[in-house]
């Protein structure tokens, strides 16, 4: 609601304004340091011509591209639950390793049996489903067991419960399979680069693109036009009047889980296209950026969660490059930021925390953040 | 002007107008109620005076202090108080902790002190327990110090409440549906305790209700509101006849006294 | 009757889902790896001891549920035990017919050997008898009378507990001759428990426990009957001794000891700090390590004789550096979250501890702070020639530090900036309403329980001798949002009580550490339902609980309607 302690000029106000203005000279200052990175004049920009070509702008572009839109998938899930219960689905990152940790079997069984490379499409949905399946099915257990007996507890208590399901996930998984890496296998028609346009692109991050849109259609299509996706807005607008209206909000709930639980199920699978292994805690930092992905489409807002996932993609891939190396500062960084890429989080995180601060109810501006005060 | 005075004060919702251009003047050691039909812009009111939310327009004063641009902590700080109309105590604090919470503005001890616990923080520790048992006491809860609040029943809950607000020492207590879910005894001993507390301890009583039985019997002056106007004005007798009050209430012939309780 | 047939099945469906706790614990690892560690000498160790728990269990929820005679019950028992025992056989035949190694590495010969009783597939009927017989067990501990019960739980668990830890107190009964010597002899092989010393350590215990029982009253009334000044005597007695077995620890149980009481204290210190924010500001905190880490950089810097150190003072002057640069992180850290409330909080928080860890690890940063070789050659802290070279004399600054932290906070919590953080935990806009100053208080709360932290890393760098930012992660940050829940949000007691169970037993258990987050999860999940209160209760939480019945509870907070449940 209308909360106003610290909307006046303070030493509070004072402060996150530093922070504000300091973020965006080192996000101004670093950008424009690579664009005009060996220009003749400091005053001439020349990003194409210098030491990135505008090849390597559009594989990050792309390459953003598909780590958004896997982001975008888990990220529905978050935004699905918490517009129904109001509460952040902690594990919902492990449901999503665990998806592909499970599906990580099935696949590696076809690669030994050659059928991935025989039928590569019909092998990819059958991992897929597997994937789909066991992550629905965990998110379904995960909501009976940890969090419908808090329902009604005050809100701290199910994120608490939460916290604990993710490291009980994350820890099976680690005593059934191992603390280790497993190379997920590699299809080989996924190989190589498709010309698309006059532009090469890695064929994994095409399929993941395109199999992560589509999803996501499949899923915006459920939720806005059938009967059940009717009744989840209405839960997710009104809990009380819903159930007054004569829907099942047990259900609606469940189905929330399962859906959210398959999306990321399937977004794990396509995790693991690109990076090629699986691993206990693979959930952990995809699931925090989903989140913040959600938060930034406005959380509860499904087609925001997707833009939100997007926009974090493409920025956590061009950041590093785009920021931080032109971040020149003389005497300690003549060169700007070492090794930026270890960065990388930091960019992402940061921008979570920022999001949180100082835009709570996301980009696109969502009336549920006014109803959570 | 009197103790608490708005002058033009607006209040907007997004689209909704919460209150529109409201005058209002509460003279000091009066009771003065505020009546209306639900969303009429009553807790609405409260919530500006108290700092919680912020008027667009127009100005509220304290004592002749302009109040509209502090925070909630340091209004209650110049003296007003206030009661909730859905009981929020803290409910796992004890009752006298709850009162000790509501001396807060006038205690002075520094987190310094209290991990050394200086003689004067000792001092003043000492003094706000016995006067938080006094309030106990003022309220009818002698020996229930030690209760957690959520476990009292919830007429006893509604009393600690005032008990809180009386903790700040007020000027001016803002209380909001004070009979609430009480039977017409209970209501009647309210009352009662409402006039207590503006005879023997001179606080001026700013208060919304339904129960006209109640409103009819304590006020000295009426503000009726509807859709964040005020329509009327008056003692209770001049309230009670006016005909905006009657349309507003029922849009019918009925009297008021008829409404509520 | 269908009401009956009904319960009968649940009585089947309960006992499958213990089964499937028991196929969960031993895919998992657990079974065989804790099957290290015997418990009686060729009798039990710890993996099937945890077996025949799952079986006792079953049969025990079996037999509770549901009325019916003795009979009945112990009928109940035996079906939910067999039903328990179904569930391990299928993992049997399963594991026979099919290479489950491929997919679960657990599912190992051994483990087939342990849940088999070493008969493999032809096992099968005789899993099911045992799960049975252990059912009919467990049914038959709910029938028994208190007074029987008690003692014999007593014995039990007394038995299991000396012969988990054998080898430690093997190790504290060393010696030739002498009275430690006679006892260790008298109960323990060198190998560990033989099957007499665990009949004499039970029939002991079960002898003193049923005493104690029925002594019990008259002990307490003597006690009472004292003059009020010799009950105070005989407290402070009880509590020097205390003092003074807490003191001999580290020489009595030597280094292996010292080492997981430091860190029990350390994680005390961080549980303090974090109790004060979590239990009693009600701001969920999950970049907590992120002080820990400023307190351990702030004395690695300024100490350290290595590449890095920038003073060379000694430790006890970089100590109190340490609490207010942690003081003052705490300010700066806690400045732009205010406005954030409840979960919201939590994910921002957990933001902020990766951001420093990840800068901590970086290369940018590297020529201050070591990246992620961290800082090396933090010297030992000494007083006056005395070095405090290992766990064993750091100990004692770990108690020091506890203690004085721990009183700290007890003052804080009685004191009106206590009571704001509490009323600011209970509802934040009233809290405010009430004149509270709410940025004043928060940022008290995250800058004193950042200090506490701070303690605790300064002496953490001093303990290592070394800093590497891999050790400031998000798990320690959970590790003590899990003590403190498990001993009680707001407790203070409960924050030793839970740094005991959750650090010092997986500490002592090697073998067991591999599943401490197994169970730190587990346990969070399972408090939150059952004991959201924790184990230790805070002062004002354990009254209400001893108290009969709430009168009409309307109001909901933290703790509000889970304490009731």
């Amino acid at each position: 609601m209308q909360r106003s302690f610290l909307q006046r000029f303070s030493i509070v106000g004072l402060y996150l304004w530093g922070f504000r203005i300091s973020v965006l000279l080192i996000v101004v200052w670093g950008s424009f340091g690579t664009f005009q990175a060996g220009c003749p004049s400091v005053f001439t920009l020349c990003a194409f011509k210098s030491r990135y070509s505008a090849d390597v702008w559009l594989d990050l572009l792309v390459y953003g591209l598909s780590q958004g839109s896997v982001y975008a998938l888990i990220a529905l899930g978050y935004t699905m639950v918490y517009g129904i219960l109001r509460m952040i689905n902690f594990a919902h990152g492990d449901v999503f390793m665990a998806g592909a940790y499970t599906a990580y079997y099935l696949a590696a069984a076809f690669g030994r049996a050659g059928f991935l490379n025989r039928h590569p499409l019909l092998s990819l949905a059958a991992v897929l489903a597997l994937a789909m399946i066991t992550a629905m099915s965990i998110a379904l257990v995960l909501e009976r067991v940890a969090y419908r007996p808090l329902r009604r507890a005050p809100r701290l208590i199910p994120l608490i419960s939460a916290i604990g399901a993710s490291f009980f996930i994350e820890y099976a998984f680690r005593g059934f399979f191992g603390s280790g890496f497993q190379a997920y296998p590699e299809w080989q028609i996924f190989k190589g680069e498709w010309a698309i346009a006059g532009v090469g692109i890695l064929r994994t991050q095409a399929v993941v693109i395109v199999a992560a849109v589509a999803l996501m259609v499949v899923l915006y299509g459920f939720v806005m036009r059938t009967k059940t996706g009717t009744a989840m807005r209405a839960v997710s607008e009104d809990l009380e009047v819903a159930s007054l209206m004569g829907i099942d909000v047990d259900r609606v709930i469940v189905i929330t889980f399962g859906i959210g639980g398959a999306a990321a199920g399937a977004a794990g699978v396509l995790y693991a296209l690109v990076f090629k292994q699986v691993h206990f805690f693979m959930g952990f930092f995809p699931g925090i950026k989903a989140f913040t992905a959600a938060v930034l489409g406005g959380i509860g807002n499904i087609p925001g969660a997707m833009l939100g996932g997007v926009f974090l993609g493409i920025f956590e891939s061009m950041g590093p490059i785009l920021i931080l190396e032109g971040l020149r500062v003389p005497g300690i960084y003549p060169g700007g930021i070492p090794a930026p890429y270890q960065l990388k989080d930091v960019i992402a995180f940061t921008m979570l925390v920022m999001v949180l601060i100082f835009r709570p109810s996301g980009i696109l501006g969502e009336r549920l953040a006014t109803k959570k005060a | 002007m009197g103790i608490l005075a708005s002058q033009q004060l607006t209040k907007r919702f997004g689209g909704l107008i919460a209150l529109s251009e409201l005058d209002l003047d509460v003279a000091e050691r009066s009771i003065h109620s505020i009546i209306g039909p639900n969303g009429a812009g009553k807790t609405t009111y409260f919530n500006c005076v108290t700092g919680f939310y912020r008027a667009e327009e127009g100005r509220t004063f304290f004592n002749g202090q302009p109040i509209d641009t502090l925070t909630p902590d340091k209004i209650t700080q110049l003296g007003i108080a206030r009661t909730y109309q859905n009981i929020r105590l803290f409910a796992n604090m004890t009752c006298l902790e709850n009162i000790l919470v509501g001396m807060h503005p006038h205690l002075k001890s520094s987190w310094m002190g209290a991990i050394l616990r200086t003689p004067a923080t000792r001092q003043d520790e000492a003094q706000a327990h016995e006067e938080a048992i006094r309030l106990l006491q003022f309220v009818g809860q002698r020996g229930k110090g030690d209760y957690l609040a959520r476990n009292l029943p919830y007429g006893e809950q509604r009393r600690l409440e005032v008990a809180r607000a009386l903790a700040s020492r007020p000027k001016l207590l803002l209380l909001d549906e004070p009979t609430a879910g009480m039977n017409p005894r209970e209501s009647m001993d309210t009352m009662a305790f409402i006039r207590r507390l503006r005879d023997e301890l001179g606080i001026t009583i700013l208060l919304i209700e339904h129960n006209m039985r109640v409103v009819m019997g304590i006020s000295e002056i009426i503000t009726v509101l509807d859709f964040g106007q005020k329509i009327a004005e008056g003692t209770p007798d001049q309230v009670r006849n006016d005909p905006r009050v009657i349309e507003a209430y029922l849009g019918t012939r009925r009297g008021v006294a008829g409404v509520g309780a | 009757m269908r009401s009956d047939r009904g319960s009968w099945g649940r009585v089947i469906s309960g006992g499958l889902i213990f089964g499937a706790a028991a196929v969960f614990v031993s895919l998992v690892g657990m079974v065989e790896a804790l099957g290290v560690r015997v418990i009686v000498i060729g009798v039990i160790d710890f993996g099937r001891l945890l077996l025949l728990l799952i079986g006792l269990g079953a049969g025990y929820q079996a037999a509770r549920r549901g009325g019916g005679g003795v009979v009945i019950a112990l009928l109940r028992g035996l079906l939910a035990g067999a039903a328990t025992g179904a569930g391990l056989a299928a993992l049997l035949v399963l594991g026979s017919e099919v290479n489950l190694r491929g997919m679960f590495i657990n599912a190992s010969p051994a483990l087939f050997e342990i849940i088999s009783f070493g008969r493999g597939a032809a096992g099968v009927p005789l899993v099911v008898a045992a799960g049975a017989v252990v059912g009919v067990l467990g049914a038959a501990a709910t029938l028994l009378p208190g007074t029987v019960r008690g003692p014999l739980g007593a014995g039990v668990t007394a038995t299991i507990v000396i012969g988990l830890f054998q080898e430690l107190l093997q190790i504290i009964l060393q010696g030739e001759e002498g009275v430690r010597a006679a006892i260790r002899q008298l109960i323990f092989v060198p190998e560990g428990l033989p099957p007499r010393g665990a009949l004499e350590v039970f029939v002991v215990v079960l002898v003193a426990s049923a005493l104690w029982r029925s002594r019990r009253p008259v002990v307490r009334g003597w006690i009472s009957k004292r003059p009020p000044r010799t009950q105070r005597l005989l407290r402070l007695l009880g509590l020097l001794l205390a003092v003074a077995v807490v003191l001999v620890l580290p020489a009595a149980g030597g280094l292996f000891v010292s080492q997981v009481l430091v860190l029990v204290g350390l994680y005390t210190l961080m549980g303090l700090g974090l109790n004060l924010e979590v239990g009693f500001a009600g701001l969920l905190d999950l970049g907590f390590v992120a002080f820990f880490a400023i307190g351990a950089y702030t004395v690695g810097l300024l100490t350290s004789t290595g590449q890095y150190g920038v003073a060379h003072w000694s430790f006890w002057a970089a100590v109190p550096v340490a609490l207010v640069v942690s003081l003052i992180a705490g300010f700066l850290f806690g400045l732009p979250i205010l406005r954030i409330r409840g979960d919201y909080l939590a994910i921002a928080t957990l933001g902020f501890g990766e951001i420093i860890r990840l800068l901590a690890l970086s290369d940018a940063l590297r020529p201050w702070f070591g990246g992620s070789q961290g800082i090396l050659a933090v010297p030992k802290p000494n007083i006056g020639g005395f070095e405090f070279s290992g766990p064993m004399q750091i100990f004692y600054i770990t108690l020091v530090s506890s203690a004085f932290i721990a009183f700290v906070a007890a003052r804080l919590r009685d004191s009106r900036l206590g009571r704001a953080w509490m009323a600011m935990r209970e509802d934040e806009d009233v809290a405010e309403a009430m004149g509270i100053n709410l940025i004043n208080v928060k940022l008290l709360a995250y800058g004193i329980g950042g200090a506490f932290a701070g303690m605790g890393g300064a002496i953490f760098a001093a303990l290592l001798g070394s800093i590497f930012p891999h050790s400031f992660n998000l798990l320690i940050s959970i590790n003590v949002l899990a003590l403190i829940i498990v001993g009680g949000m707001g407790s203070l007691p409960g924050v030793v009580v839970g740094s005991l169970f959750l650090v010092g037993l997986p500490e002592l258990l090697r073998e067991f550490s591999d599943f401490r987050f197994l169970v730190y999860g587990a346990a969070l999940i399972i408090m939150m339902q059952v004991k959201p209160a924790g184990l230790w209760p805070a002062a004002a939480v354990r009254r209400e609980l001893l108290k009969e019945e709430p009168v009409g509870a309307v109001t909901e907070g933290p703790v509000a309607e889970r304490a009731e449940a």
